[in-house]
């Protein structure tokens, strides 16, 4: 039963039949809202059997999904975090120019809806798009294959890395580096030695929300990649097929290799958490892009 | 003195820009110079034909009520885990970021089989006449879902930070405990509210995976506007699609500004109190 945090006198809101209502229907929606769809995914993924459950995960077309996902993360993260740790470099240990709207533009996919993102990639690299019919004429396949996916994956989880430094960096100052470099450090020395142990736990937060993103991304994914199945069919993608061909079970199987991704990442973020990461200026760095502004020192 | 101006800036800000440049901009460029190039009239043709006007109707309508119940959900899931001390909240505390850990393809079957007629919360619902699953309804609870961590995540640390010394002024002066929630609490927490309001209403416009599923998706009644686009591209109607696409962006730039404007507004506010 709730109790009041022991030894302070009671707040607004600690009157026991208040305490007990409002912590019984907000637990109750909890679980109807959050927990039920966690758990009839397990359910229906298992509700042929762990036979079937298994025959549904070592299906080609299901494993041939999981490594183009896999895939794509492997090329979209590690890109996208090289460009989270450079432009939280530029912008937190330089000054110049356009900075905010650097930053602004940084954050832009957060608003974008994927549909959107995912008709934009058509406008430049379909047939219809800038670079279609030059593409085309050079036989470089971009839509419908793998390189669609990646770009498009890259799009929506663009601000991942860089949201989570930004904010760090800015607190850290600039100190630090300025103190190594003259001592003749030089910079990637510095990077590597001075800015790298203060930033890893949210460089390692960033990068798990990013992993998360890219493998779970649906709408614009669904948009480049043209839904080949057992060739441009990514998990998600192969989720959706599998429910629109009346395969539940096989649907939920395959879907609960990425609800316990989920899972994985929820406790990755509270253990990082717990060391720090995360906590400086939530939910987005764009919130901070008055500070962004640097301080100016006489 | 002058500041030591550290290394490392060309190499940074040329790879940023690149990136910025090659992912970010240069589609949304795309995308605005083809709805450009299909002249005032035809534009204003295909973003206010009846099809499209529904789909706004819809999508805006559905993400009003979602973000008005995530306002009362989220406030409470945030007041629950800041002022009460009970047996699994750190669990609770986790499981909110669920929604954003979940691939929305995924939450959006979930949702789907529990709120069909035969599913847990499906079958209940329909004895007693209310049908969830291809309805409105189903929009409504699949955007719900998707955002309500961003209510919960601005208000919670403004909580937290809130000094005691202002509700004991209240208790002092022998105010009751709603009147001291209405007239000193609620203040405080107004400005994380709002942004946290602007972010999930933001989310809910732009929201498509876990829609789809369970949304039915009929024209004029269940059709989001972000499906309407996805429909005319695979119709091959490109430059419809393009012109509702550009219809998304503009509101997705004006919902960016007034959500910036909210959370400024909140930190500034955060970072006096």
């Amino acid at each position: 039963m709730a109790h009041n945090i022991r030894g302070k006198p009671p707040r607004v809101g600690d009157n026991k039949i208040f305490r007990g209502v409002l912590l019984g229907i907000v637990l109750v929606l909890v679980g109807l809202m959050i927990v039920a769809p966690l758990v009839v995914i397990a359910v229906e993924a298992f509700s042929k059997g762990i036979v079937y459950f298994a025959g549904s995960i070592a299906d080609p077309d299901t494993r041939h999904a999981i490594m183009l996902t896999v895939i794509t993360a492997l090329i979209a993260v590690p890109i996208n975090t090289a460009f989270g740790v450079a432009a939280a470099w530029a912008i937190t240990k330089h000054d110049f120019r356009g900075k905010r709207l650097l930053t602004v533009i940084i954050e832009l996919p957060f608003s974008v809806s994927p549909i959107v993102a995912g008709v934009s990639y058509l406008f430049v690299y379909g047939l219809q798009g800038l670079f279609g019919p030059a593409l085309q004429s050079m036989e470089i396949k971009i839509l419908f294959a793998l390189p669609g996916i990646v770009l498009a994956s890259m799009f929506v989880t663009a601000p991942f890395v860089a949201r989570e430094l930004i904010p760090l960096m800015q607190a850290q100052g600039r100190d630090l580096e300025e103190a190594a470099t003259s001592l003749g450090a030089s910079g990637w020395r510095t990077f590597i030695s001075v800015t790298l142990p203060n930033i890893k736990w949210a460089l390692l937060y960033g990068v798990v929300l990013c992993n998360s993103r890219v493998m779970g991304e649906f709408g614009a994914v669904s948009v480049v990649s043209g839904n080949i199945r057992g060739q441009t069919n990514t998990l998600p993608l192969h989720i959706e097929l599998l429910y629109h061909d009346y395969n539940a079970a096989g649907s939920f199987a395959a879907a609960s290799i990425l609800a316990g991704l989920a899972i994985v990442t929820l406790i990755a973020k509270v253990a990082l958490e717990r060391q720090g990461a995360g906590r400086v200026q939530r939910p987005t760095a764009l919130a901070g892009a008055d500070s962004i502004i640097p301080e100016t020192k006489p | 003195m002058r500041r030591r101006v550290l290394p490392g800036l060309p190499l940074a800000l040329g790879i940023t820009l690149v990136y910025v440049g090659i992912i970010v901009v240069l589609p949304l460029a795309a995308l605005v110079f083809k709805a450009a190039s299909l002249g005032p009239e035809d534009y204003w043709r295909i973003i206010s034909s009846d099809r499209a006007f529904a789909s706004y109707r819809v999508t805006v309508l559905c993400a009003l009520a979602a973000t008005v119940f995530n306002l009362f959900f989220g406030l409470s899931l945030a007041w629950v885990l800041v002022r009460y001390r009970f047996p699994g909240r750190r669990l609770v505390d986790a499981l909110v970021d669920l929604p954003f850990a979940l691939p929305t393809a995924v939450a959006g079957i979930a949702l789907t089989t529990l709120f069909a007629t035969n599913g847990w919360f499906g079958g209940p619902l329909s004895l007693i006449g209310i049908k969830v699953a291809y309805t409105p309804l189903g929009i409504i609870v699949a955007m719900s879902f998707t955002s309500i961590p961003f209510i919960v995540r601005t208000v919670q640390p403004v909580l937290e930070e809130l000094d005691p010394a202002l509700e004991e002024a209240g208790q002092t002066l022998g105010a009751s405990d709603l009147s001291i929630f209405v007239s000193v609490i609620l203040p405080l927490l107004t400005p994380a509210l709002l942004a946290g309001v602007s972010l999930s209403f933001a989310r809910s416009l732009g929201e498509f995976g876990a829609i789809i599923f369970i949304a039915g998706n009929q024209p004029f009644s269940t059709e989001i506007t972000a499906l309407l686009a996805f429909i005319r591209l695979e119709e091959y109607d490109y430059p419809a699609s393009a012109a509702i696409a550009s219809v998304m962006l503009l509101t997705a730039f004006v919902m960016l500004t007034i959500t910036n404007l909210m959370q400024a507004r909140a930190l500034r506010y955060t970072a006096r109190g």
